[in-house]
């Protein structure tokens, strides 16, 4: 336990050192049994050295934070960390020129767009294979998280509703075009409209008798709702497909398909254009509407965030009593947040759905809402750009470091622990736009 | 309808609820101190598991073949481990965010219940694991093809749970520990202007509800005799459900909650649909929360600026 500060400057490194012993020893009591001892069948092999060196890495941990906070530089640097935890949101200044930014995110977007084109332009290979089949699932994958976290972000973010069953809004986009395609015959674009409106409504059923009540019960509802909503479609064998899921048709556009031969009744689009077959134009063409459909979203919540809704959800989150005593409607403010990140979930589900070419119960574990949730977190609770930027890190980087893979829950989950403590409006710190008072008013 | 086989899932049901009371009750006490859901109470159940059936092999590979003393010193050995896990989640995730946003600790303790998974998985293993049987056994009344059977396992659960909870209650309603969590949880602010150090009696709720659920880990182990690394998650949510049903903060009303879902689940699944039965938890969670968010003996929240 932390004594209180000492009233003398000089650094006591025995009492740090003591520190760091009970620390050592209560990592052997949490560490030693579950990681020293290995059950195999109703026997334990020993593995001594795991639990030891697990212990030695938590007391060294114990020691340097120890002394450090003994020492005037420490103090400093856990004083302003604690001022800007503290802190609350930054207005940006008025007027500010974002013209650099402006250029940056022209360069961005044109390279997001040219990405697919790589193969077929006179590049060298190491880029082209960007645009290969391996790195545009990835990316395809990444602008789904992209559009999830983005959608979260709205709730947990901006509106501060910590929303633990996020991905039951996913799986009913991807769910909608799945079955609506095999019961109703719908396709890629109806589904691409409908299925938002329809997550949008399940948004409303559920968040409408819950978003009246104590904050935290909402993501124990959530989550129980995102668990039900994955066990009925896990068990309704004769309408879901159950455990085996259920086929999604190939995307189509104006009637062009994007498989070999025509199987829907149309043209396949490498026979209209007069090019060669190549197995990735489906990807292409996913890769392609996902990105026009996550810059109109980005531009939308840009848009959003100015307009009297958007900053009512970040009062709300600051201080929901001072707002409702300013005669702000919570629920219905609540409900519009709920709506919006509903909606934005049941739009990725039906990217996934088309991505995957089929959809089962697997995709849709809590273990997915917790990792969208890791995203918005890092990201910064809300923040466009940080939680864009967290999405396509969180999803690319374990493609790059496959040899960790099994670690890569571990990591989510202590860097969800550490930023809480340490950055808990996440990596980017979220501005809030700034607003001009129009002239007359100002007179 | 038989009565038997009626009979047969109350008392099917008395026993899952007996385990839902305690883990409950780690839920209700750390909610109605600092007023957050221990996301990772779930998880700490699912350690304890592991625990038991590593203190039970250890046992056994020292010859200890006697099943009432390997139970208890397993018993104690894991109530104490669990407990100090209980005091380092709260010391290393939890403490540091007093006085953070209200969010945080909830995202904190996800963070650490996918921690604890995740680092369950990577040292045992991702496959279930499994305890010997140790008591085996069976009351039986009623006639040869119409009984009500009671495992040996099954009356234990009850009697232990219950001597648990009992025990649990004295200490709050009659010791000087007890009469302080309930001072801090009244009025945490005022409790440490009046010499209560809070931050030990919240340290002290959290080894308590570990220490609980410790116990139904135990219990839950020799019972079924196999589980994994991911058995919390789901068995969390519906103990949570159970504090909630009881009202969430109440001391009682967790075991009373937790019984009254075991009883719920078990008819449920005995007479409607084994398939459904989660869903049937969880919908019921969302119905009380809705309709009913103060529970069947909690009081009714009164938000203060």
């Amino acid at each position: 336990m932390l004594p209180a500060a000492p009233l003398h400057s000089r650094i006591d490194v025995l009492a740090s050192l003591r520190e760091a012993l009970l620390a050592f020893v209560l990592a052997l009591v949490v560490f030693g049994p579950v990681s020293g001892l290995m059950l195999s069948g109703y026997k334990v092999e020993p593995h001594w050295l795991r639990p030891l060196l697990l212990a030695a890495v938590v007391a060294a941990g114990r020691f340097a934070i120890h002394l450090l906070g003994q020492t005037p530089a420490g103090r400093r640097m856990v004083a302003r960390n604690q001022a800007r935890v503290h802190g609350g949101v930054t207005v940006a200044a008025l007027g500010q020129s974002p013209n650099r930014a402006r250029l940056l995110l022209v360069f961005v977007l044109l390279g997001a767009f040219v990405i697919p084109f790589l193969p077929w332009l006179p590049v060298p290979d190491a880029l082209a294979a960007l645009g290969g089949k391996y790195w545009l699932s990835n990316l395809i994958l990444a602008l789904i998280y992209v559009l999830l976290g983005l959608g979260l972000n709205i709730v947990v973010g901006l509106a501060g509703l910590l929303d633990l069953g996020f991905v039951a809004f996913y799986a009913v986009g991807a769910y909608f075009l799945a079955l609506g395609a095999q019961y109703l015959g719908i396709g890629f674009w109806t589904a691409l409209v409908c299925a938002p409106l329809l997550a949008a409504c399940c948004g409303a059923v559920l968040g409408f008798p819950v978003l009246r009540m104590h904050g935290d019960y909402l993501a124990i509802v959530t989550l129980g709702f995102g668990e039900i909503i994955r066990l009925v479609l896990n068990n309704w064998l004769e309408f879901t497909g159950g455990p085996n899921g259920a086929p999604v048709p190939p995307p189509t556009l104006f009637g062009l398909e994007f498989t070999r031969t025509a199987r829907q009744g149309g043209t396949p689009i490498h026979e209209f254009l007069g090019i060669e077959y190549n197995t990735n134009l489906k990807l292409v063409f996913t890769y392609l509407v996902l990105l026009v459909v996550v810059i109109l979203m980005v531009r939308l919540l840009t848009r959003l965030r100015q307009i009297p809704m958007g900053r009512a959800w970040e009062a709300l989150r600051e201080d929901e009593i001072a707002c409702r005593s300013l005669g702000i409607n919570h629920v219905v403010v609540k409900l519009t947040a709920f709506m919006m990140g509903a909606m934005t979930g049941g739009l990725a589900g039906v990217f996934f759905a088309t991505y995957q070419g089929f959809v089962n119960p697997t995709s849709f574990t809590f273990f997915e809402s917790a990792l969208i949730l890791a995203i918005v977190v890092l990201g910064g609770l809300g923040s466009t750009v940080g939680v864009i930027i967290a999405a396509l890190v969180l999803t690319l980087l374990p493609e790059l470091l496959r040899e960790f893979a099994d670690f890569r829950v571990l990591a989510f989950g202590l860097l969800m622990v550490l930023m809480m403590i340490w950055r808990p409006r996440g990596l980017i710190r979220p501005q809030r736009p700034a607003f001009a008072p129009p002239q007359e008013v100002a007179r | 309808m038989d009565w038997h086989i009626l009979a047969q899932q109350l008392v099917n049901g008395l026993t899952l609820g007996s385990i839902y009371g305690l883990i409950a009750i780690g839920y209700t006490m750390v909610y109605g101190i600092i007023g957050m859901i221990n996301f990772a109470h779930g998880d700490v159940y699912m350690v304890s598991a592991y625990l038991t059936a590593i203190a039970i092999a250890v046992l056994t590979g020292f010859g200890i073949d006697s099943a009432p003393f390997a139970i208890v010193i397993t018993l104690a050995l894991t109530m104490f481990i669990t407990g100090v896990y209980g005091w380092s989640i709260e010391r290393v995730a939890y403490r540091p965010l007093r006085g953070s946003t209200r969010l945080a600790p909830l995202i904190s303790a996800i963070g650490i219940s996918l921690v604890l998974q995740n680092y369950v998985q990577l040292s045992q293993g991702a496959k279930p694991q499994g305890v010997p049987t140790l008591v085996s056994g069976t009351v039986r009344l009623g006639t040869e093809t119409n009984f009500v059977q009671m495992t040996y396992i099954q009356i234990l659960i009850v009697v232990v749970s219950f001597a648990a909870m009992a025990a649990l209650t004295w200490i709050i309603r009659s010791t000087s520990l007890g009469r302080q969590c309930r001072a801090t949880q009244q009025d945490r602010k005022m409790a440490a202007i009046l010499g209560i150090d809070t931050d030990r009696i919240i340290s002290t709720v959290f080894v308590i509800g570990a220490a609980m659920a410790a116990i139904a880990g135990v219990l839950v182990t020799l019972n079924y005799g196999s589980f994994d690394f991911f058995i919390g998650f789901v068995t969390g949510i519906k103990a949570f459900t159970a504090a909630v049903l009881g009202g969430i903060g109440s001391l009682p009303g967790a075991m009373l909650g937790g019984i009254l879902l075991g009883l719920f689940e078990s008819l449920f699944s005995g007479f409607v649909n084994t398939d459904y039965k989660d869903v049937f938890s969880f919908a019921l969670l969302v119905l009380v929360l809705i309709f009913r968010p103060s529970g069947l003996l909690g009081r009714p929240e009164v938000e203060k600026v």
